[in-house]
Formats: structure tokens, C-alpha cells, sequence
């Protein structure tokens, strides 16, 4: 009975192996590079045939006129080839320091274009890591706490900047799964194309 | 929590359960009879030809696991071979190098058993080969396997003086075809329109706005990703699983792999109902995993939206509205927010699903031990492909057992007297796991060889190693994921996999055996109702009280410490 088994578990394996894992994704990845060949591609932006990023994929920001990402617990951060999340557990004082520092920055970036601001206009998603370490999206809250150092920055109306904020927001889904986000790459692009120039 | 936050979660349920009715009617339908949907008869034949087995010919309860072992130790072996032997093989473009052999056993342990605990980051060590034609082949096949077992056990209770509970290669060849095969090409057309990645092609480099250089992963994921959610495996393209935009781009995307995790566990309760011909009982064991399930979401998100105490006090705005969601965002995304998160940690702990669209780690106390109480059941809210009903039988024929005592008769189920040997059997398959994992725990935590896989210290360290072998035990695969991996850690947790599947898997085909040979007795005026709202409420609490007894203690020393630190 033993050798009955063990022949047909290998006939099974073999043909299952060809069948689910080439034959399958063969077929999907052809239908996908005809059907669907820029999502298939990884979502890439070019700008002049050279790639810049993907729309899916946070990068590093840290020129003033640029708005900034959230928080990547990758190494380098934003590292699209090895994700990760932090795994800092919620009393962890690893954690403690890490938004601290994100608090300290935040307040001297942005507070001499923002008089007013305050810890508490801080929304949380600026001050703590994202899951995928490449989060492209940050909250519209975070975008707007940036949008003064931005303007100032570029000698644009804040008014220009907003509009260019909520052009660049992905709103859920069908309108209603998920939550909005502003995609942070192609907002910075954006920002750059209404000046006319690369960076 | 706010009201948007609230209604996606109740759109969840009624689509879930919407889809999944129709689902368990059209599977019970395929398990139903030997006639094979039109025109598919000839390729299905064919495949029993080359097998050379007679679909006719039906195997008792021990040639069917025996069947079961050999096939899942045979498929171990060529799984194993293809991570070893990756950087000779074909599809390897970004030249990764052979998984090493210690971490490719846990790994091979892990896809075989319907897990997918993962101690490596599948976008930095694994070649596109291994990812489809080791990993995600095993995503459809363990999935089949759970099926097939489940539908022979099935059939061990709606039969009478039989010895026989069905063939194995039926089973299992319909459940890949029939069942998974088709579910997940549609769920993989839409994930690639959407922005899943589907290509042979290597990494993308990208040189950014401010002139660095950024590898862009990609390769064939969403044929992957597909099965992964819709087979309760959860073992991701990449590290971050259904975190990564890559995996999961759009709330859109998050919905719908969120209702594959629980679409198969949610339809096989119906396909029950409808085989055994008992829709009530079945209703009713669906209410009592419903229940659970809202209780695990009714528990995480409010904890998460609270917010944890380092966020809390730094003084940041955690408050949902005003153009964001709050609540604690470490290691989640902006795009999910916290009402899709807490859907997905519990729907994936429920099911023995493990993906996640956010790290649990960083989840607060009570959050984080929602997942960890799920799984702690032993997977059995709607719980694995196949496996979660099965296992749900052993706690239904304990909560009968204890109804039978109350009253002082007979126990009986579905026309079946429980007698001693059943009571044993499902004793095996439900309290064997548990006890499994505390002994283990207890010796990870024990020895300088367990605690150098701690990431966290204190009590949080505690509930990462709990998890750790609570999730490979129950064949879950989400992790807390700090729990590093070392030549002690990927051992032990490999006999936790391989112990942790086929113990249970035999004491339920063991128990549908010897269902299947007994005569049906007619119910009488002393029968206990299985069909009655009664009957669900007893079972919410045999479960809790089992489950939640052993993992009381353990759960003092890990969270609980925690949250009152």
C-alpha cells in the first residue's frame, strides 16, 4: 500500500508542480503583460524613459521644497527590496525614542514656516513607522502640516499647494473602502511639473 | 472608531456571508456526487488514469490518512530540494543564493502544513521559482488536502454503518480544480488591474527625485497572493505581506483579500449543512464562529484606535477625522486605516490564514491578543480551509458531551450516539495542540538556545515567543514578527508544524471513521437539539472555557503584565 502511495503522491507531484506552478502563472503573467502591463510592471513612473520610482513605493525626501514620507523601518528606509515593519512593541522604549525624534524633527522642520503649530496638529501616521517600510501614502492631515514649508519654499500661494494636495490624495476606494491618502511621489512630481523643472 | 470605520466593517460581513452561502451550496454540489461538471469530465478521468486509481474505489479512514502523509512527506521533499537548489535552477533573476538548510526546513514545514510562517523575506531570499512552483504550489495543495480531509470526515458523519469515507485523489483533485482553481484566477485578474505585480522580469531600479538609487521587487506575485489569501496560507511575495503596496495596493484590493481569507472557511460550514443534511445545525455553528469573530473585532479595534500608552503620551493628534484615522499607526498603513486593519488581524487569526496588512508586534496589549487568543482556539472561527471545520468537530462532539452529562443520556450528533471512543478522539484533536504549544513555550523561554530569538524585552518578548509556536502549533503563520530565527528556533518550530497539522488531521478522519460505522438512531424527546440557538450558545462556551482556560496563565504573564505596565 506504502509503494502504491508513493507512486501515485510523485505522479500527483509532477503534474500539479507543471500544472499550478508554471502553467499558472505563465498564463497570468502573459494575460497581465498585455491586459494590464504598466500595473504588471510594478506601477513604475518614468519621466524622459528614465524610471523615477513607482507609484506604489515610498522613496527618501529630504530637500525642504519636497513634502517627506512616513517613517520606514527598512534599512536604508524606503527600501523596496526588503521590506519590513519595526516590530517595536507598544511600551517598548525603543518606540518612546523613535517618535520623540520624529516630534523634535517635525517641530524644527516645518515650525518656522507653521507659527502656530503645536505637538498636538501632529497627526500619528508622521511620527510612526509605516508596515510595509514603503508606504507611499501619507495622510491628508500630515500633508497639509507640511504644505506651508512647501510653499514658502517654492514661492507658491498655499492655496496652489493645496490644490496640488488634494489632486494627488487617493480617496478610498470606490469611495468607500479603505482611508485617503496622499500619495507623496507623485505630489512632489506634480509640485515639480508646475515649476517646470526636473527638481 | 468612527461611523465610515464601522459600516466598512459591517459591509464586510454581509458581502462575506452573501458570497460565501451560494459558494457552500455549489461546493457541496461538487463533493456531492461523482459526476464531474460538463465537459471537465475527460481531464479529470485522465488524471485518475495516470494515477492509476479507480474514483469508485473509496478508502476507510486509515488508508486515507496514510494516503494524506505519504503525499504531503513526498511533496516536503521536493520543496525542500527546490530551496536548496534555487541558484542552480531556472526564473531566478535577481540571483539569489540557495536557502539555507535550516531556515528552507522550517520553510518546507511550513508551506506543506497550510501554515506559512515565514523566517525570511520572500522579496530578499527566494527565486521566482521557489516563490511559484515550490511555495505557492504548496498554497493550493495544502489547501486541497484540508479540504479533501474535511469532506471525508463529513461524509463519515452522514453515512451509516460504512467503512468508508470517500478517495482521496477525488477528493483532492476537486477541491484544486473545482474549488480553489477557479476563485483564485478571478481573484488574480483583479489584484493585477489593480497593481499587483505579475512579471518574470527581475527588479526595477528607479533613480529617485533626489538622485538615489531604489531596487523596485516585483515578479509573478499576484497569481501568488491570490491563493495565499484564498487558501488560508498568508505567506507573502514580500516580507511585509498584505502590508506592501506591491501586495496590496488600494483599500479596494484590501476588501476583497480580507473576504478571501474567510470566503472557503465562511462556505465549507453551509457545504456541511447541506451534505448532512442538517441547515440548521449548521446555522447554528456558523452563529457561534460569527460571534466570535465580531467579539475578536469588537476587542482590536477599539483597543487600536485607542492607541497605545507611548503614543498617547507623546502628545501627537490620535483622534480619527479631520483628514486622517488615528489611533496607533505604528507598523500600519495610511491606505487601510484602522477599521480595515482590525477586520483583517482578526479575520486572519480566525481563519488559520497568518497573512496581515500590518505589523502585530507593535499592536497594543489588548489589541495584540486578539490574534493571539484566536489562534490560541486552535483555528476553529471559521478557522483553516477545511481544517477549521474539521477542527470545530471536536469542540461540537465535547459541547454535546457536556449537554449529554447535564441531562444524563446518551450523547448523540446528527442521528449518531458519542460514545467513549469519539469523546477520546476529539479530546486528541482539540486539547493535543495546546498542550503542545505551552510545553513548548515553556522550554523556548526556559533555555538561553529559545530566548536568543526574543526581539522585545519583558513581557512583550514572552508573548513573541507564545505566538510564536501558538502560530506554527495552530498553522496560523502570522507572527509577532520580531522573533528572530536560529538553528534552535527553526527546528523546534518545524516539529510544531508537522505535529500541529497531522495530529489533529488524523483524530478528525479517525472520528469520521468511526462516525461512519455506527447505525443512525432516531432522535427522541430526550435528544439534546443541535439545531437551536441553545445548542450555539453551548458551544461559544465550551470553546471559550477549553481554549481560554489553557491560555489564561500564559496570557497573564505576556499581555496582561503588558497592559498594566
Amino acid at each position: 500500500m506504502i509503494v502504491r502511495n508513493l507512486r501515485q503522491s510523485l505522479i500527483a507531484m509532477v503534474v500539479v508542480t507543471v500544472v499550478f506552478g508554471l502553467g499558472y502563472p505563465a498564463v497570468m503573467t502573459g494575460f497581465a503583460q498585455v491586459a494590464f502591463s504598466h500595473q504588471a510592471n510594478g506601477s513604475l513612473i518614468t519621466i524622459d524613459g528614465k524610471v523615477v520610482g513607482s507609484g506604489l513605493a515610498a522613496q527618501a525626501f529630504s530637500k525642504p521644497q519636497y513634502f517627506r514620507e512616513r517613517l520606514s523601518a527598512t534599512s536604508p528606509p524606503y527600501n523596496a527590496g526588503a521590506t519590513t515593519f519595526s516590530n517595536l512593541g507598544p511600551t517598548s522604549s525603543a518606540l518612546r525614542k523613535q517618535v520623540a525624534v520624529a516630534i523634535a524633527g517635525i517641530m524644527k522642520l516645518e515650525g518656522p514656516y507653521d507659527q502656530g503649530l503645536t505637538v498636538h496638529d501632529i497627526p500619528v501616521d508622521a511620527v510612526t513607522t509605516s508596515g510595509s517600510g514603503i508606504d507611499p501614502d501619507i495622510s491628508p492631515a500630515y500633508a497639509l502640516l507640511q504644505a506651508h514649508r512647501v510653499a514658502e519654499v517654492r514661492h507658491m500661494s498655499l492655496a496652489a499647494v493645496h490644490r496640488l494636495i488634494s489632486e494627488n490624495t487617493d480617496g478610498r476606494s470606490l469611495d468607500f473602502f479603505g482611508e485617503p491618502g496622499v500619495n507623496v511621489l507623485k505630489l512632489n512630481l506634480a509640485l515639480d511639473r508646475a515649476q517646470g523643472k526636473a527638481s | 472608531m468612527t461611523g465610515q470605520g464601522i459600516s466598512q466593517v459591517v459591509v464586510y460581513a454581509v458581502v462575506l456571508v452573501a458570497l460565501a452561502y451560494p459558494l457552500g451550496l455549489y461546493m457541496a454540489r461538487v463533493f456531492g456526487s461523482l459526476r464531474a461538471p460538463r465537459g471537465l469530465g475527460p481531464i479529470e478521468r485522465g488524471f485518475y488514469r495516470l494515477l492509476g486509481t479507480d474514483p469508485r474505489r473509496e478508502q476507510d479512514w486509515k488508508s486515507y490518512g496514510l494516503t494524506v502523509l505519504v503525499f504531503s512527506l513526498v511533496f516536503s521533499g521536493l520543496l525542500y530540494a527546490v530551496q536548496r537548489l534555487q541558484n542552480h535552477l531556472f526564473l531566478n533573476p535577481d540571483h539569489m543564493k540557495a536557502v539555507p538548510s535550516h531556515l528552507a526546513l522550517n520553510t518546507t514545514a511550513s508551506f506543506v502544513t497550510n501554515t506559512n510562517w515565514q523566517y525570511y523575506g520572500g522579496e530578499s531570499t527566494m527565486s521566482y521559482l521557489t516563490q511559484m512552483a515550490g511555495l505557492a504550489v504548496q498554497q493550493f495543495v495544502s489547501a486541497a488536502v484540508g479540504i479533501a480531509v474535511m469532506v471525508a470526515v463529513i461524509r463519515g458523519i452522514a453515512r451509516r454503518t460504512s467503512n468508508s469515507l470517500g478517495n482521496f485523489w477525488v477528493d483532492f483533485y476537486r477541491s484544486l480544480v473545482y474549488v480553489l482553481l477557479p476563485l483564485t484566477l478571478i481573484l488574480a485578474v483583479i489584484l493585477i488591474s489593480q497593481g499587483v505585480p505579475q512579471t518574470f522580469s527581475g527588479h526595477a531600479t528607479a533613480t529617485t527625485l533626489e538622485g538615489a538609487t531604489q531596487v523596485i521587487t516585483r515578479g509573478p506575485a499576484a497569481s501568488m497572493i491570490a491563493i495565499k489569501q484564498l487558501g488560508t496560507n498568508g505567506g507573502g511575495f514580500w516580507n511585509s505581506n498584505s502590508a506592501v503596496p506591491f501586495e496590496n495596493p488600494n483599500g479596494l484590493t484590501n476588501f476583497l483579500e480580507m473576504v478571501a481569507i474567510l470566503l472557503i472557511p465562511a462556505a465549507q460550514v453551509f457545504m456541511f449543512g447541506k451534505m448532512v443534511l442538517a441547515r440548521r445545525h449548521a446555522l447554528m455553528v456558523f452563529a457561534a464562529m460569527f460571534a466570535l469573530f465580531v467579539a475578536g473585532v469588537a476587542v482590536n479595534y477599539p483597543a487600536e484606535q485607542h492607541g497605545s500608552q507611548v503614543l498617547r503620551s507623546s502628545g501627537v493628534n490620535l483622534a480619527a477625522g479631520s483628514g486622517q484615522s488615528g489611533g496607533n499607526m505604528q507598523d500600519k498603513e495610511v491606505r487601510f486605516g484602522l477599521a480595515s486593519t482590525a477586520v483583517w488581524t482578526t479575520a486572519t487569526s480566525d481563519a488559520s490564514n497568518g497573512s496581515v496588512n500590518g505589523g502585530l508586534d507593535a499592536q497594543t496589549p489588548a489589541g495584540g491578543a486578539v490574534p493571539l487568543i484566536n489562534l490560541f482556539v486552535g483555528e476553529v472561527i471559521f478557522g483553516g480551509v477545511g481544517s477549521g471545520l474539521y477542527g470545530m468537530f471536536f469542540y461540537i462532539v465535547i459541547a454535546i458531551f457536556v449537554a449529554g452529562l447535564m441531562v444524563g443520556r446518551t450523547p448523540e450528533w446528527l442521528g449518531k450516539k458519542i460514545e467513549a471512543r469519539e469523546i477520546k478522539y476529539a479530546a486528541l484533536g482539540a486539547l493535543f495542540v495546546p498542550t503542545m504549544v505551552l510545553a513548548m513555550t515553556a522550554v523556548a523561554i526556559a533555555t538561553k538556545l529559545g530566548t536568543a530569538s526574543i526581539f522585545n524585552p519583558g513581557a512583550h518578548g514572552f508573548t513573541e515567543t507564545l505566538y510564536a509556536y501558538t502560530s506554527q502549533g495552530n498553522n496560523n503563520g502570522s507572527a509577532f514578527a520580531g522573533y528572530g530565527l536560529t538553528n534552535f528556533a527553526a527546528e523546534f518550530g518545524t516539529v510544531a508544524l508537522y505535529l500541529g497539522r497531522f495530529v489533529p488531521l488524523l483524530a478528525a478522519l479517525a472520528l469520521g471513521g468511526s462516525l461512519g460505522r455506527k447505525k443512525a438512531v432516531p432522535a427522541s424527546a430526550g435528544t439534546f437539539r443541535t439545531d437551536g440557538a441553545t445548542f450555539a450558545v453551548l458551544l461559544v462556551g465550551v470553546i471559550v472555557l477549553t481554549a481560554g482556560l489553557m491560555i489564561l496563565p500564559a496570557l497573564t504573564l505576556g499581555p496582561i503584565v503588558e497592559g498594566l505596565s
